[in-house]
């Protein structure tokens, strides 16, 4: 239920943000986070960001989500 | 650069070298739970080196007399009762009585109430303003990674006058039965592998007073089997060191302090209070209501009705399941009486329970 999924921020209007993971797009609300620039990324969880994630990080870790994903059952 | 099975690899070496006692760590997050599940986790850890599921699915954990209650607040002609996915299909206490179909929130649905479900409370405010006539109630469910998220959409219904907007609220926090479980003479537990996504809201700093007060090792993990056996590493190296901390192995997300701007909304409508927890009982201060100036929004306050007499599942034993002290499968209604199909306790509901992610993934018995 605690499920959050790091996403990369196209743009920004008020307190809603527009991310993409994966090609989905997603509107999301920006009410627990300050500061979100596009290109960021946001953990999002039940509709809102509950955090800006280090971008080198959140892409290792969406690296390692691919990668895992990719590669063949042992 | 070394892959990730690599990794995976070479920290499973590592605690292969393992050679004190039995150690038996604890995650204690839904999502955790079906993630060594799925990839087999239990099987490729060293059988000195234990796994267990604690209470970290808040549905799981969530009294069968919240369901009676949004039960009872379905039958009202006014009410659309609006939830996320897993609770519809908890049954509620008079799943013993003498109606043989259990009366969860599904069943009252395929008979005429107004149950919906909705991926963010922000969807249930929406419908609040759409459907005027009809009084919207959100099944205030989570841990503090969900509950901040409830207040904020909560302070939107405020800010925008939305009256017929309100909160059953069952809200609950990690730390206190961790805690609990954790100074337990019931069952010995070594390591708490703590939530990641929780621990963004509240921060590392949170766990501190278990590891440095009361010695208990704490290792915050992302949701990858390669994360996660880190943090296992890293509380197996406290164990060795005898030097119990928080690391916290999720820092791409996880600070020290957490995410102060969600703490302080989740504080300013929500209070701790004593809260009842499935299979453990009533812990002290670890749940969150809406503070006093805020109870209109209490659905609970705003709807009187009826409750039934709680009764728990015959032979159900989703208490144990949760405070770790059996696996699933020792049940006597796993996999017979109880499937995901036709679950009895809350564990087999939901699709993050230890339950239903054993009976899914067929873990063997004792690891």
């Amino acid at each position: 239920m605690c499920l959050a999924i790091p996403m990369r921020v196209i743009s920004v209007d008020g307190n809603l943000g527009r991310v993409e993971a994966s090609g989905a797009l997603l509107t999301v609300a920006l009410d627990l986070v300050e500061g979100v620039q596009p290109g960021d990324y946001l953990l999002v969880h039940a509709g809102f960001a509950i955090a800006r994630m280090d971008a080198d990080e959140a892409q290792e870790n969406l690296d390692i989500i691919k990668r895992l994903t990719e590669s063949p059952e042992p | 650069m070394t892959s990730p099975r690599e990794q995976i690899e070479r920290y499973l070496r590592r605690l292969a070298d393992w050679r004190g006692d039995e150690l038996t760590f604890m995650e204690v997050c839904g999502t955790h739970t079906v993630s060594a599940a799925r990839s087999g986790l239990h099987s490729l850890l060293p059988r000195s080196i234990r796994l267990i599921s604690g209470p970290g699915c808040p549905v799981c954990v969530t009294p069968v007399s919240y369901v009676d209650h949004a039960l009872a607040l379905s039958k009202l002609p006014e009410v659309t009762i609006v939830t996320f996915g897993d609770l519809v299909r908890v049954p509620g206490s008079s799943a013993n009585g003498p109606e043989k179909a259990p009366p969860s929130l599904a069943w009252a649905k395929a008979r005429g109430a107004d149950v919906k479900v909705v991926y963010s409370p922000l969807d249930a405010l929406e419908l609040a303003r759409e459907l005027k006539d009809r009084q919207v109630v959100f099944l205030s469910v989570g841990f503090e990674t969900t509950t901040p998220v409830i207040a904020a959409a909560l302070q939107q219904a405020i800010d925008s006058g939305i009256e017929n907007f309100s909160l059953l609220t069952a809200n609950k926090t990690i730390i206190q039965p961790l805690l609990a479980l954790g100074t337990s003479s019931e069952i010995k537990i070594h390591g708490f592998l703590c939530p990641g996504h929780v621990s963004v809201v509240i921060g590392s700093n949170a766990y501190r007073s278990l590891a440095e007060i009361h010695g208990i090792p704490c290792a915050i993990a992302g949701f990858e089997p390669l994360e996660m056996v880190r943090a296992i590493v890293a509380l197996t190296e406290q164990v060795s060191q005898n030097h119990p901390r928080v690391d916290n192995c999720y820092r791409a997300a996880v600070r020290p302090e957490g995410n102060s701007k969600a703490l302080e909304v989740m504080f300013k409508l929500f209070e701790p209070c004593d809260s009842v927890w499935r299979g453990i009982g009533e812990i002290s201060d670890s749940g969150l209501k809406l503070r006093a100036e805020y109870r209109k929004y209490d659905a609970a306050q705003r709807f009187k009705v009826e409750l039934p007499p709680v009764l728990e599942p015959l032979g159900c034993r989703c208490g144990d399941v949760l405070r770790g002290v059996i696996s699933p499968s020792r049940c006597g209604l796993f996999g017979k009486s109880c499937t995901p199909d036709s679950p009895k306790g809350a564990c087999m509901v939901s699709s993050e329970g230890s339950c239903a992610a054993y009976y899914q993934f067929r873990q063997e018995d004792g690891k």
